[in-house]
């Protein structure tokens, strides 16, 4: 069995945004970016599911710019067999994207897409539910544990009620929560070993991937940011302030 | 006719508040109706509270033994065959209407608007980015709009209306490929519901211990608050994380929010921004948390609790 694991190249998450003054976007120029980190968690259970012997090949893809090879290498380090890059300078939004992933899926055939829930760069939290959709594939989002058991895959979900568990049928989508695991860090023999692992090309014309209607971004601004009010001394100042404004 | 479909969120019995606040965000949209369907396997009681939230004219029942629990490619393609008549299908964006709304939207080929924060006109919304460090402004394209709702952002809807329900059969093959097994609670107890709750205690880190959580609920029970935790106190093993405030857990807009041991990390502050009253507790002076609270108190924590149950 195979297992497609989908990453994106984004600003890092260490990283201070800045809202670029004409109101055009976010800076990204000499900023540091990584792989974002719900996919690296992505990417470690494709590799946990492969070393306990469910699946043989792990095949990590992105799409994106020439750049985002650096987070296929770093994918190929942590120790996945091979890489597709879907090379394009477009920005894809979600619905696109999935529909580029579900053409990768349909020619390797995979039995599991695993992506992060959401990237950290637009927050969209979509692409895993969009393939699901297109594919007509169960979804399992949100995973904070997932059990493989033969054709089947038991999930336990991070829903705001609780612990939520379902169990799939493979072929599935799933996409990964924080708690999932703890990615693996890197060691400098597997990054000079990535290097000459397969690492292959396609065009989104190559796929045969149609581009879906798209939001237009009219602006970007910064965030009304909070006042810093004031400090109280002791707490019956504190009781006293909150009882003037009737909130105890 | 330009009408909203709103996707009820509920748990069989009750009505989630998520869903007045989804209301509430339709009505921005100024357009000719707003209609909420209730996919539930018996769902009566839920169309029922759902009827009498303002501002709707129509509640949709849709009834099948399928709608049990919210199983995302199960409602799908329900809500996708009811789509047609609306100009807008919008969900709260819960951890429901997150799984749920791109399903939907990738059937219908339309892009989704996700964290729907203001209402500028009927397809331009701002929506959060980069953890709320950012504010897009964004245009869908022309016909259907599929969005989620950030609930921090919408008061919930009034709740004197007196819409109709009506039972709708939706004849849809449902795929057999997902299973529910079940759903685990944190043990919230009669506590408020954290993105409900008027009033909410949290606890981060600096509260120590899963046995010292306990003041933490006392103090919360006391007030008739719900209970909060930073992200490194559910990481450290003292709370469930469905506790959980911030970014990747609960994003809240409680009128009074009180933090205990909590230093205010990036992630923590952008579920707490919407927050009526800030007031934080910390050993820490210099603690990020101040920056943004409307009341701070550099003590500890332990002590500021004891004094607050002898004050209240």
């Amino acid at each position: 069995m195979k297992i497609l694991v989908g990453v994106k190249r984004v600003v890092d998450y260490n990283v201070r945004i800045q809202v670029k003054p004409d109101g055009s976007g976010v800076a990204t120029d000499g900023v540091k970016m990584s792989m974002n980190p719900f996919d690296e968690i992505a990417v470690e259970e494709a590799l946990r599911i492969k070393e306990a012997g469910h699946a043989e090949e792990v095949i990590v893809t992105t799409i994106g710019p020439k750049a985002c090879q650096e987070q296929l290498r770093t994918a190929l380090a942590m120790g996945a067999d091979r890489a597709i890059h879907v090379l394009t300078d477009e920005e894809i939004q979600p619905l696109t994207g999935a529909r580029i992933l579900k053409a990768l899926a349909d020619k390797e055939s995979p039995k599991i897409v695993l992506l992060g829930k959401q990237a950290i760069d637009d927050d969209n939290n979509q692409t895993a539910q969009m393939l699901g959709a297109l594919s007509h594939w169960p979804q399992a989002t949100f995973a904070s544990e997932v059990k493989i058991e033969g054709e089947t895959a038991t999930v336990t979900r991070e829903v705001d009620a609780g612990l939520e568990t379902i169990s799939v049928n493979l072929p599935a989508v799933i996409s990964a929560d924080l708690r999932l695991n703890e990615p693996r860090y890197v060691k400098l023999p597997d990054i000079m070993k990535a290097k000459r692992k397969p690492m292959e090309t396609v065009s989104i014309e190559d796929l045969g991937v149609e581009h879906a209607a798209t939001v237009k971004v009219l602006k970007t601004a910064a965030p009304a940011k909070r006042q810093a009010g004031i400090k109280v001394e002791s707490v019956t100042e504190l009781v006293t302030a909150l009882k003037e404004k009737g909130l105890i | 006719m330009s009408k909203v479909l709103v996707i009820a969120e509920h748990d069989g019995t009750n009505l989630n508040g998520s869903t007045a606040r989804a209301v509430s965000c339709a009505s921005d949209l100024g357009l000719d109706g707003i209609d909420i369907v209730v996919l539930a396997s018996d769902g009566s009681a839920v169309a029922e509270q759902a009827a009498k939230i303002s501002g709707v004219s129509n509640v949709l029942l849709v009834q099948n033994p399928a709608n049990e629990n919210a199983v995302a490619a199960f409602l799908a393609p329900q809500i996708e065959a009811l789509a047609t008549d609306y100009s807008h299908v919008l969900a709260p964006s819960t951890t429901f209407g997150k799984d749920l709304m791109p399903r939907v939207a990738a059937h219908l080929g339309r892009p989704q608007i996700s964290d729907i924060m203001r209402v500028e006109s009927s397809h331009v919304f701002d929506r959060p980015i980069y953890a709320g460090n950012a504010i897009a402004t964004v245009e869908a394209p022309e016909g259907l709009v599929i969005g989620t709702v950030r609930t921090a952002s919408y008061k919930a809807a009034a709740n004197d209306g007196s819409a109709s329900v009506e039972t709708r059969s939706v004849d849809v093959t449902l795929p057999t490929h997902t299973r529910f097994v079940e759903l685990a609670s944190g043990g919230g107890g009669d506590r408020p519901d954290l993105q409900a709750a008027s009033k909410v205690v949290s606890g981060g880190r600096g509260v120590g211990s899963e046995e010292n959580f306990k003041v933490i609920y006392n103090l919360a029970d006391k007030m008739g608050a719900g209970v909060g935790a930073s992200r490194a106190a559910v990481d450290a093993g003292f709370i469930p994380n469905d506790h959980q405030v911030g970014q990747t857990g609960k994003i809240i807009a409680p009128d009074l929010y009180m933090a205990f041991g909590i230093s205010g990390a990036i992630q923590h502050l952008a579920g707490i921004k919407d927050a009526g009253t800030i007031v934080a507790i910390n050993k820490d002076a210099d603690a990020p948390i101040f920056e943004v609270a409307d009341y701070g108190l550099v003590a500890d924590l332990f002590e500021v609790i004891e004094e607050l149950e002898k004050a209240l």
